[in-house]
């Protein structure tokens, strides 16, 4: 049956906007390829940001200013405001709906400070901050009833054309992994939350295993326009050989960086940019780095960041009470993503974007801790409301022939690739060309030579292929349309990196480290027509 | 090292790895030895809840159990299995709706304590891993039990100070819910957040009490008990 709504994806932003669709009135349906609670979000640690000034004094304006400052030229301030002012309504609707954020003694949300913000404005739950978010923002789904459509992974839009030849987005065919059948669910409106591509650092990434940039890869191929998709932020502070996420509020609280000498040697509390930048320069040196919170002590550490404890003494063998934990930066969360407007609408009619898969302009060339929890909230209200809007006066026929042939096909196809190549040796040879030639600091060379490497590999493509000719949950296949759509995008990411000769945030260029806003102080744009990709500079 | 897996028949593979976690060692064997070994993953720091297995028919998170030579590793019981160790969680997930495990208005005005926030701290840890509903034993007589998750779920929201409908909360789960439980413990021992559903359930039992609510399967002895317990004559 049709949907006024439909929502790919089922992490945080998803969610929220299923619950505002539903709450404005909207058929709504959730197709995610796992479960929801198993999504991204539950990763999030450090907080969510809002000016509540309930440890000491803060405003909007000083919330505004430091995103905009940490975002390099590339946010835009309307948005950013928007954003930042939504925000103390967006943290009093989450504490509304139960989750079980950290108190201070005078019973307020608690806050912390973290990378880039001039007061303590992270309000948080422990170091659970996502996963708490996540889970409440499950159960309000269930009381709403909301329809959800467990491990079902999305392949392409549906979309058609009115009578003026323009395209709109009116469903998606997806992949059931439980039956191998290929489905497609017609809808008035379309959602895509389905998160961030960090997964393409593979091992030198923070992410689970989902963040393979599917939607954004749908959406570019569908006639929707992609922005800035070269900036990728580098977290400070992973486990240096797990790279599992290491909380930024360890150095909010006072966590040091220190090298092989036991010297600090940089700003803790710099936005993520700066202090990556730092750490690889120590590790360009010859240096081992360190996370250093002993001094914190047992009771703060086992108050405040249990799970960092945890995590420590799992997946690094130390417990930080009493050891340095080492680190090293690693892909954490990509900037870029689908373009979109003001009502959260992308390229193509009746598409929608939110959460890290789209580019809202709030995060510009590096995003601060704690916004971006603070985005899903905010836009995916937005989203959800623009949504069920759109489908309100939807009236527009829906045709899903072409598509269908064309994506069974697709998979007919790929059955029957010759599996001569391995694509998970693939997989990992680019994770290693992107953490070294797309990382931290790159050059020219470096990029060029990788945009040949990932060339020559989507040339092979036909070559790898499932070795699974399971019908019944086969995951290697769901792996390899992942990797798919990740090598897609490692082209357009090159594309960008190549095309912005500057540093900027994120983008560092070693061979021309300054920033150029007489030519790109601008965003880079990208789209395909008829399988062929553009790229250009925009406001 | 050799590992063994139950997969339609148990099968046996042999990885050179050393203090590796178990979501490693399945990573290793699936894109080195066989592309068809079916298993859930996915954050691999024990947050997400999609890797619970069994390993010498306890259950663990893959990602945060360090593999030992000769393991046998099997999927969740009480669940079932769609290929190998992957099983459908739609029925388990299903009584998180059935216990109404949410708050049921939206609260205004909030004002929590610390102490407030600390009454349920631990219960909102859960990530929905179903360990414990795989280790409960009360399903081999009841298909129709809440369940472990779904009752400290439940108590999550009982115990929230902002939650305005604690009666009908605790209506909810008379039927089938915590006096089904037989208080064996089992999904505390292996819940990897730490959490224990068994003594959220016994609180449940004393909310219940607290509001009325009586042990079903102590009504039908006919009221012939003195106050103290002991019978009357």
């Amino acid at each position: 049956m049709r949907s006024d709504v439909l929502i790919i994806g089922a992490g945080g932003a998803g969610l929220v906007a299923a619950i505002h669709a539903h709450s404005a009135g909207a058929k709504v349906r959730i197709l995610t390829k796992d479960y929801p609670t198993r999504s991204q979000t539950t990763m999030a640690q450090g907080g969510i940001n809002a000016a509540l000034g309930n440890v000491s004094e803060d405003s909007i304006e000083a919330h505004v200013q430091n995103t905009l400052k940490s975002a390099h030229g590339l946010a835009n301030e309307e948005s950013v405001r928007f954003m930042c002012e939504q925000a103390p309504t967006a943290v009093h609707w989450l504490d509304s709906i139960g989750v079980c954020f950290s108190r201070t003694k005078d019973a307020k949300i608690a806050q912390r400070t973290l990378g880039g913000a001039s007061a303590p404005r992270a309000c948080y739950a422990q170091d659970y901050t996502g996963l708490k978010i996540l889970h409440t923002l499950y159960d309000r789904v269930l009381a709403a009833g909301i329809e959800i459509l467990n491990e079902r992974y999305l392949l392409n839009f549906i979309t058609n054309k009115d009578e003026t030849n323009k395209s709109y987005a009116c469903g998606a065919t997806v992949l059931n992994i439980r039956t191998g059948e290929i489905e497609n669910y017609e809808s008035a409106s379309v959602i895509v939350a389905t998160g961030g591509y960090s997964r393409i650092y593979h091992k030198h990434s923070t992410n689970a295993i989902g963040s393979t940039g599917d939607g954004i890869a749908a959406a570019i191929r569908a006639g929707a326009r992609l922005r800035d998709m070269e900036f990728i932020q580098f977290h400070p502070t992973a486990l240096k050989n797990s790279s599992i996420l290491i909380s930024e509020s360890a150095r909010g609280a006072g966590g040091h960086l220190l090298n092989s000498k036991g010297e600090r040697f940089t700003n803790e509390l710099a936005p993520r940019d700066e202090v990556a930048r730092a750490i690889h320069n120590e590790i360009e040196r010859g240096e081992d780095v360190f996370l250093d919170i002993r001094h914190l002590g047992e009771a703060f550490i086992d108050e405040e960041l249990p799970q960092e404890r945890k995590l420590a003494k799992l997946y690094e063998n130390v417990d930080p009470i009493y050891e340095l934990i080492p680190i090293k930066p690693v892909a954490h969360y990509t900037m870029g993503g689908i373009e979109v407007d003001k009502n959260s609408q992308t390229k193509l009619e009746g598409l929608f974007a939110v959460g890290e898969c789209a580019s809202h302009k709030v995060h510009g060339a590096n995003r601060l801790g704690g916004n971006s929890l603070l985005e899903l909230v905010v836009f995916g209200k937005q989203a959800g409301e623009s949504a069920a809007k759109h489908a309100k006066k939807f009236d527009k026929k829906i045709d899903t022939t072409i598509q269908t042939n064309t994506t069974n096909n697709f998979i007919t196809d790929v059955k029957q690739f010759t599996n001569q190549i391995d694509f998970y040796q693939k997989r990992k040879i680019i994770g290693n060309i992107f953490y070294d030639n797309v990382g931290i600091s790159r050059n020219e060379m470096g990029l060029k030579a990788a945009l040949k490497a990932i060339r020559q590999i989507q040339k092979e493509i036909p070559f790898m292929g499932p070795r699974d000719k399971s019908k019944l949950y086969n995951t290697n296949l769901v792996e390899f349309i992942e990797f798919v759509n990740m090598v897609e995008l490692c082209e357009i990411i090159l594309v960008c990196a190549i095309s912005r000769n500057e540093s900027r945030g994120a983008h560092f260029r070693a061979d021309i480290p300054n920033e150029n806003d007489m030519v790109y102080k601008a965003h880079t744009i990208t789209w395909k027509e008829n399988d062929v990709l553009y790229a250009d500079f925009m406001e | 090292m050799k590992i063994k897996i139950k997969r339609e028949e148990v099968a046996e593979y042999e990885v050179e790895m050393q203090n590796a976690t178990l979501l490693e060692v399945l990573n290793e064997i699936k894109t080195k030895q066989d592309s068809t070994l079916t298993y859930s993953s996915g954050c691999r720091s024990s947050v997400c809840g999609s890797c619970s297995v069994r390993v010498n028919g306890k259950e663990v998170l893959a990602c945060g159990y360090k593999v030992q030579n000769e393991d046998l590793v099997e999927p969740l019981r009480n669940v079932t299995v769609l290929r190998d160790l992957v099983v459908d969680m739609e029925r388990a997930y299903s009584f998180n709706t059935k216990a109404k495990a949410w708050q049921i208005f939206q609260s205004k005005n909030i004002s929590l304590t610390m102490e407030d926030e600390k009454r349920n701290e631990v219960q909102s840890d859960c990530i929905l891993c179903g360990s414990c509903y795989s280790a409960c034993p009360v399903y081999a007589v009841n298909e129709e039990f809440l369940g472990p998750f779904s009752l400290t779920r439940v108590w999550r929201y009982v115990s929230d100070a902002r939650e305005d409908g604690v009666h009908a909360k605790i209506d909810n789960i008379q039927t089938n819910g915590v006096w089904d439980c037989t208080l064996c413990n089992e999904c505390t021992m292996v819940c990897p957040q730490e959490i224990s559903s068994k003594a959220d359930i016994e609180k449940l039992r004393s909310k219940s009490a607290m509001l009325g609510f009586t042990d079903p399967n102590f009504s039908n002895f006919g009221g012939d008990f003195s106050f103290d317990g002991s019978p009357s004559f």
